[in-house]
């Protein structure tokens, strides 16, 4: 893998972040996509374990993980009278704060950063809540493009069964209880996902998202993720 | 109402919201950066002093768009007169001061309405600079541009960013067809011109308005 700093590309075609023009970045950018129980940090857990056994430093990142914005997040998503429009520049602030406090110095210092999702769940989000994607890939265009985008495809009925395995219950958000499908959470979750899924349809032809058949048992997903990404790094 | 700080647009925002009032019309006021809700969470990171321009600017864009989807919106489709101490041109003007791309600023803020009136107070960077430290003798940190690191003394540092948010007032406001108030002039004199500019945009407007006057 080439240490050689080198300038990212972002989204936009000037930039959301004039000020981070000169900003000169050695490490790689990789993410993983995908729905709420989807395996996404069981895998991100192996790829870790992986890469840092060959010795590369390794950082994890997430949506809502941010120090300051992150934990108000999760009590807002209480709170039904929050705006479309107010939800979605909320989590854009949050993932700002992460991608210039967290994302960009570690690539800067030459880290693999291991991103669990990253903007494109967050423009699906907006879609199927009735934003417009050109306003929402606008939003986004501060973004830098990762190098590698990999996209966990799995049925929602399998996702309802993992989720049911993990916590017995369905999270109300991941559901799209908000936006009043059905009262019927199961029901209500179904149909969110087969939105959000349809959504990521349109964003991996549009972003070049890698899919990854996501049903199949977590260390065949894991050699089809391993096997990429060491390509993709040279290892 | 749009300005710098201390151009006196909140002032003239009270008297025209009585006017409004002692005329038995509906009014709501809304502020810049002053929904509850969004103020809970930036509190912390402001104090640490670490938000980026882009953090920033979106946060100012959650402020505004909880007051927009809960209130502005539907207040004026109820048919309120809705005055607002500082719009979309804050951030355009602030946010671009502050490093953002101007393009990327206005497309974030698309989905505000464009007002009736836009009042724009000009007023020169000493009188306005005055009239802040008359009444507030130490700056806040990200009021005073300190974040930009453009000089170590926060006067010299709100001057400079405050000069820069004039320029980019100035460069909108004729694209943006501003109401321009001269802010130096006395503050009932200011207060007579904009009553004058709303009626005119009543009559427009509300062909039967004349009775307000």
């Amino acid at each position: 893998m080439s240490a050689h700093a080198r300038t990212p590309t972002w989204y936009g075609q000037s930039g959301g972040m004039p000020y981070l023009r000169d900003t000169k970045i050695s490490g790689k950018l990789i993410v993983i996509e995908g729905p709420d129980a989807s395996g996404r940090s069981t895998q991100i857990g192996q790829i870790t374990e992986q890469l840092e056994a060959k010795g590369l430093a390794v950082l994890n990142t997430g949506l809502k993980r941010s120090g300051f914005i992150g934990t108000g997040i999760l009590e807002a998503k209480r709170n039904v009278t929050l705006g479309k429009r107010t939800i979605a520049l909320f989590y854009a602030a949050d993932f700002a704060d992460q991608l210039e406090h967290k994302i960009v110095p570690a690539l800067h210092a030459g880290y693999v950063v291991l991103a669990d999702r990253y903007v494109y769940t967050l423009m699906a989000r907006n879609t199927v809540r009735g934003i417009r994607r050109l306003w929402s890939a606008n939003l986004y265009s501060f973004a830098m493009v990762p190098d590698l985008v990999f996209y966990l495809d799995v049925d929602p009925f399998k996702l309802v069964h993992r989720v049911f395995a993990k916590h017995h219950q369905l999270d109300y958000y991941e559901s799209g209880s908000d936006m009043g499908h059905s009262d019927d959470m199961f029901e209500s979750f179904i149909v969110y996902q087969r939105k959000l899924a349809r959504e990521f349809e349109f964003l991996k032809k549009k972003y070049n998202l890698t899919s990854i058949d996501g049903n199949k048992p977590a260390d065949e997903v894991s050699r089809a993720l391993q096997g990429r990404i060491n390509d993709y790094l040279g290892l | 109402m749009e300005g710098i700080d201390g151009s006196g647009k909140s002032t003239q925002l009270r008297l025209l919201e009585k006017w409004f009032r002692f005329n038995g019309m509906e009014v709501f006021l809304t502020e810049w950066n002053s929904s509850a809700l969004v103020k809970s969470i930036t509190s912390k990171g402001k104090k640490k002093a670490n938000l980026t321009p882009t953090t920033f600017s979106l946060l100012h864009a959650t402020d505004f768009a909880d007051r927009f989807e809960r209130n502005i919106m539907p207040l004026l489709r109820a048919g309120y007169f809705v005055l607002a101490d500082r719009y979309v041109y804050t951030a355009y003007s602030r946010d671009v001061a502050r490093g953002c791309n101007p393009a990327w600023v206005r497309k974030v803020y698309d989905f505000a309405l464009k007002p009736d009136i836009a009042f724009y107070f000009r007023v020169p960077i000493d009188v306005s600079i005055e009239r802040i430290l008359a009444s507030r003798p130490k700056l806040k940190y990200y009021e005073a541009g300190m974040d930009m690191k453009l000089s170590g003394d926060p006067y010299e540092s709100y001057r400079i960013f405050q000069n820069r948010i004039i320029q980019q007032y100035e460069l909108m406001r004729e694209r943006e067809g501003f109401a321009v108030i001269d802010a130096t002039m006395g503050i009932q004199e200011q207060q007579n011109i904009m009553r004058g500019i709303v009626m005119d945009r009543l009559e427009v407007l509300v062909p039967d308005a004349k009775e307000v006057r």
